[in-house]
């Protein structure tokens, strides 16, 4: 059991920030790894990238957004209260080295996720360039928090309501033809982490990624996230969840991630059924 | 008695065990053999010769005296039945269920010379399932007084747990730390409830949490804590951490949408509770036809627990003939019972697919030709064979390897080739002082009870160690 801290909304409205006591999981912790979590008995275990890692305190952070029955769950959950199974550092951290110039690019609230990450490769000395996006101002998170641990933060928004208008990877190309760069890293949605890798394919920079396949165990036993990386298959529990950009199978990755679509949708449903019958007798 | 009354009164077949309907069965996730009731317990028992150089003792891997338990059944003193079985071994409800006793005891019986072999098998279910209906209380040996010393065990498995009970009954202080969040390893995530309830399995669980063994969920060894630091807080370790990592053939169409490893397929079911789906969360895809390939007995566990979910047609593909399969006879029979169908000599070329889904597996017919390392008859492709079996689901069932997080994060600790650890069969020590290993993760994948009795031994020569350690 691991006690909910501190929880804040950070996006109206269904991103949560959540800090949770995990002294153990808190001191191994690197960026880039993951935990996984199951809230109750009839819970479906579910990995969450770290949004930060303080072993000082003794807490890991996370970032959830409510989309299917177990998120929706996660963000009802209020400070005090306990998850049943938190287990974790899971998959290998980042690889953090000085490197002169390093781009990190996220999208929607993914953006957490790189803030360890960015920090690390700060502390290493490296030059840190922050590339985030979203489809409006309001849908942006961890500005201000990127812009502590970047040397530069370009936001972009679709609809131009701030910074350029456009997507990450306009910015990403415009950024490497004017500065260059010697690594970019890429944390958000399969397909634009996608498009990120085919925008820096033409310039041979090295790209990582950190995929989110479906999991059960996270610990390599059951196979359900592997990937094709090259010619070969990786499970992205124990191998990864970072890979080359170039070398991902990505309409395969994306299409694995739509198996169990239909099911998510009748979990869901039933769980609002049940949840509103609650919330009428409530009153 | 007179040996020839004795050789009257044999039956030539075992006292039948009640069974669920395979009709009925087919469609639920209860328990296939129900089991003996006093009557027929006794009667069985009443098969044994009783020999004074019992040959069953020496085909089972933990040494049960059987034909004193058995004595003690046919003569109503169930609980010496019981307690006489759990001197030797401390799963007698799981191993009575999930041991393959016609290659091991059962093989040896001398009974089973020109008739059927005594029942050992039921017989220890029989006088477990007596003893777990009284209780608690009946459950919990005696644990001597503590010895001051602290062991950590890695996997809460059948080797683990039993290195555990046993350790923890001479008076040391046991933690056991478990990857995932339910404590039972194969025996919970593998085994399915309509072979091995888990009810039976958490019980024997909260039996060694009363004795005191502590147990840690949710601790990935290698990752969260290192074996390393935990020698720095225990006076011994043992890792039980088995071979979990699911094999695949590399052949085109394996990472389609639908193809399982059996591994995935059976967590989802059994430790997940897919099958109650969408009341417990973790969905899974049913499928109409099904195969899966493989012989085993983990196979065959995938095979019938896809036909419980509602498969339409659920076909077992294997390359090699029946007499090779190397799952237990009765699943083969039980499988068989429920419809299962067998495509033997038959091994997948390529899974094909529509949209990123399953829609067949295409297939090549084989013969036996000279046996090859394993002694069994290597099969080889007939050329122009190939057909094709419609499918949505397919569930690769051709074995596991290491799980690599402990060897990964261990200096020091040897492994061979494979990537399994190094331990030496009779003591289980590695090559790190006071780190032993047994189960799985050292022989590969085999079975329960030969897990537990590598536990066995290690818990044994772990309190060596603990005696002369200064």
């Amino acid at each position: 059991m691991a006690k909910i801290l501190e929880k804040r909304l950070i996006r109206t409205p269904d991103v949560y920030y959540f800090k949770i006591d995990a002294p153990l999981i808190s001191k191994k912790a690197q960026p880039g790894q993951f935990v996984i979590v199951r809230l109750h008995d009839q819970g479906e275990r579910i990995p969450i990238s770290l949004a930060d890692i303080n072993p000082y305190e003794g807490t890991i952070s996370l970032i959830v957004m409510a989309v299917g029955k177990t998120t929706n769950e996660f963000v009802m959950m209020k400070e005090g209260d306990d998850i049943l199974d938190l287990c974790g550092p899971l998959g290998k951290p980042t690889h953090i080295e000085k490197v002169s110039r390093v781009i990190l690019v996220g999208g929607g609230f993914g953006v957490a996720s790189l803030y360890p990450i960015a920090r690390a490769f700060k502390a290493s000395g490296s030059n840190v360039v922050t590339i985030m996006g979203a489809r409006s101002h309001d849908l942006l998170v961890y500005e201000k928090e990127m812009a502590d641990v970047s040397d530069k933060v370009i936001v972009t928004t679709d609809d131009g309501s701030k910074g350029i208008k456009g997507v990450v990877t306009a910015a990403l190309k415009q950024e490497i033809d004017e500065n260059g760069a010697d690594l970019v890293l890429t944390v958000g949605p399969a397909i634009m982490m996608k498009f990120v890798s085919e925008t820096t394919r033409p310039y041979g920079i090295h790209t990582v990624v950190s995929l989110n396949p479906i999991m059960v165990d996270g610990t390599g036993m059951c196979g359900g996230c592997r990937v094709p990386i090259g010619k070969d298959t990786k499970f992205a529990c124990t191998d990864g969840p970072e890979f080359d950009g170039h070398l991902v199978d990505w309409n395969l990755l994306m299409s694995r991630q739509k198996t169990y679509q239909d099911e998510e949708k009748v979990s869901f449903m039933q769980w609002k059924k049940k949840h509103e019958h609650i919330n009428i007798e409530g009153k | 008695m007179t040996e020839d009354n004795k050789a009257k009164k044999l039956t030539t077949k075992k006292t039948p065990i009640p069974e669920q309907d395979p009709a009925v069965r087919a469609k639920n996730f209860n328990e296939v053999t129900l089991g003996y009731n006093e009557e027929q317990a006794v009667a069985e028992a009443e098969r044994c010769l009783q020999c004074k150089k019992p040959m069953c003792v020496e085909g089972c891997p933990v040494n049960v005296p059987i034909p004193a338990f058995i004595k003690a059944i046919a003569e109503r003193d169930f609980r010496k039945a019981i307690n006489t079985i759990k001197e030797a071994n401390v799963l007698p409800a799981v191993c009575g269920r999930v041991c393959p006793q016609e290659i091991q005891c059962e093989q040896r019986c001398i009974v089973g010379k020109k008739n059927e072999p005594v029942g050992i098998g039921r017989l220890e279910r029989f006088a477990a399932d007596w003893e777990r209906e009284c209780g608690m209380e009946c459950l919990l040996p005696q644990v001597a007084p503590s010895t001051g010393k602290k062991v950590a065990v890695v996997g809460a498995g059948p080797a683990g747990l039993t290195c555990a009970y046993d350790l923890a009954k001479i008076g040391h202080k046991v933690t056991v730390y478990e990857a995932l969040h339910g404590a039972g390893g194969v025996l919970m995530y593998g085994i399915p409830e309509f072979r091995l309830p888990k009810s039976i399995v958490t019980q024997e669980v909260e039996v060694l949490k009363k004795m005191g063994v502590e147990i840690v969920t949710n601790a990935v060894i290698g990752k969260l804590i290192t074996i390393d630091e935990l020698m720095e807080e225990y006076d011994a370790c043992f890792i039980g951490t088995g071979a979990g990592l699911p094999k695949f053939m590399g052949i085109d169409g394996e990472n389609l949408n639908g193809v399982y490893s059996a591994n995935e397929f059976l967590t989802r079911v059994n430790l997940m509770k897919a099958y109650t789906f969408p009341n417990s969360d973790t969905p899974i895809k049913v499928g109409s036809r099904v195969a899966v390939v493989g012989g085993g007995n983990v196979a065959m566990d995938a095979v019938r627990t896809a036909l419980r979910l509602g498969a339409k047609e659920a076909i077992i593909i294997y390359r090699r003939s029946d007499e090779e399969m190397p799952a237990r006879r009765e699943e083969i029979h039980h499988a068989k019972e429920e419809g299962i169908r067998f495509e033997l000599l038959t091994n997948p070329k390529r899974i094909l697919g529509e949209d990123g889904w399953v829609t067949g597996i295409e297939c090549v017919r084989m013969d036996l030709s000279e046996p090859d390392e394993s002694g069994r008859r290597r099969p080889v492709e007939k050329s122009g064979s190939e057909f094709v079996i419609p499918v949505d689901i397919v569930i690769m069932s051709i074995g596991t390897g290491p799980n690599p997080l402990v060897p990964e994060s261990t200096e020091g600790l040897a492994t061979n080739k494979w990537g399994y650890i190094v331990a030496d069969e009779e003591t289980g020590r590695t090559s790190k002082e006071g780190v032993y290993a047994g189960g799985d993760i050292v022989t590969g994948s085999a079975t329960v009870i030969l897990a537990m009795g590598a536990g066995r031994k290690a818990a044994q020569s772990i309190q060596e160690y603990l005696l002369t350690k200064k």
